[in-house]
């Protein structure tokens, strides 16, 4: 972990063992499946709920600022707590939570890497017990917004022809053969693709045990795509949270400096009226 | 508890790959299919043992699986 731009933003599954009674830490597990908590978690830890806790239930958006701050006194989290996240799927909603922590300025956010799937095949305690937190002071700062795009800052990329679109769904997704991963509930009118996307699925960033890949192999499979890092590179996946896996990727592992994510992503722009879709290989624009 | 057997094996289900991953935790099989990619839960069951619990899992799973329809591109 010690080569990437940002290694102090990932623990290990050791470190999580050595800090088990730490006061200043705070352990939050955010899974895809809410349910998986209540089949077992790291001992000591609580669980954000994203459906209910992470965005705001009445209009789509992020937390607001106050929601923010209630999650995080509810949760005993102070301003200096050191705050790990891990989940399911490698932690895909882990890294949504860390990407809102960041939003409002927590500073002190980190992921265990290969989140809740590498705990289990090292075959680590887990515990059914949840022990309520004591609820804290927390002021969070304003949101801070140079990590998140909105859709006209997408329109205006496509018009331009920005090479930084990254869509970071199944290459079914992406082509639009698929209108959501097998399974799941379809929640847009159109299938595709924002016009001069790459696609590079979320998990070429991880190992087979979760884990993220080394350096040298992130910077293949992004440097592969011309992806430039002094440039604007915006994200994008169905509903916002494999494309903040992404992000997490580029701008704390490899240390690009400018990488927003389009949590509109899919969700809105394949039900926009007008909006420009690509099928099939980029370049066949319908 | 430890959690012990812990295991992950995919297969192909309604012409869908799934991944099911089980282990047990105290006397309980806990078990979860999800699409393998990008692997998002599909189905989540217990059972006492692991053939229960994992027969569960892809009878649910199943069930949304066939639900899912290709499109032509």
């Amino acid at each position: 972990m010690a080569d990437y731009a940002h290694p102090e933003v990932l623990v290990s599954t050791d470190w999580i063992e050595n800090h088990a009674a730490d006061p200043s830490v705070r352990i939050v597990e955010v899974d895809v499946d809410t349910k998986e908590f209540d089949h077992g978690h790291i001992p000591g830890a609580i669980a954000w709920d994203w459906t209910t806790q992470l965005c705001d239930t009445v209009q789509r958006d992020i937390l607001a600022k106050s929601q923010f701050q209630s999650l995080m006194s509810e949760s005993g989290i102070g301003n200096d707590t050191t705050v790990v996240l891990y989940g399911d799927n490698n932690n895909w909603f882990a890294a949504w939570a860390f990407w809102q922590m960041k939003i409002y300025g927590h500073a002190d956010v980190r992921l265990l890497n290969g989140g809740r799937r590498k705990w289990l095949s090292e075959g680590r305690e887990l515990t059914l017990d949840v022990n309520p937190v004591p609820p804290s002071a927390y002021q969070p700062k304003c949101a801070d917004f140079e990590t998140r795009a909105f859709l006209p800052e997408v329109l205006a990329a496509v018009r331009m022809k920005s090479p930084g679109l990254v869509d970071v769904r199944t290459p079914e997704e992406f082509s639009g053969e698929l209108l959501a991963p097998a399974g799941l509930p379809e929640t847009c009118q159109r299938g595709g693709h924002i016009p001069g996307a790459c696609n590079i699925p979320w998990e070429s960033a991880c190992a087979k045990d979760g884990t993220f890949l080394p350096i040298e192999d992130l910077e293949q499979v992004y440097g592969a795509a011309g992806l430039d890092r002094a440039k604007t590179v915006l994200t994008y996946c169905r509903i916002g949270e494999r494309s903040s896996h992404t992000w997490f990727v580029l701008q704390y592992l490899l240390g690009f400096r400018k990488v927003k994510n389009y949590d509109g992503s899919w969700t809105e722009w394949g039900n926009l009226v007008g909006a420009p879709v690509e099928r099939g290989l980029p370049g066949l624009a319908i | 508890m430890r959690v012990e057997e812990f295991g992950e094996r995919t297969l192909q289900l309604a012409g869908w790959d799934v991944t099911l991953t089980t282990y047990r935790l105290g006397d309980v099989y806990h078990c979860k299919a999800d699409n393998t990619s990008p692997g998002a839960a599909l189905a989540r069951t217990t059972g006492p043992t692991r053939e229960e619990a994992e027969g569960l899992a892809l009878e649910r799973a199943q069930e949304l699986l066939r639900r899912t329809r290709r499109r032509p591109v």
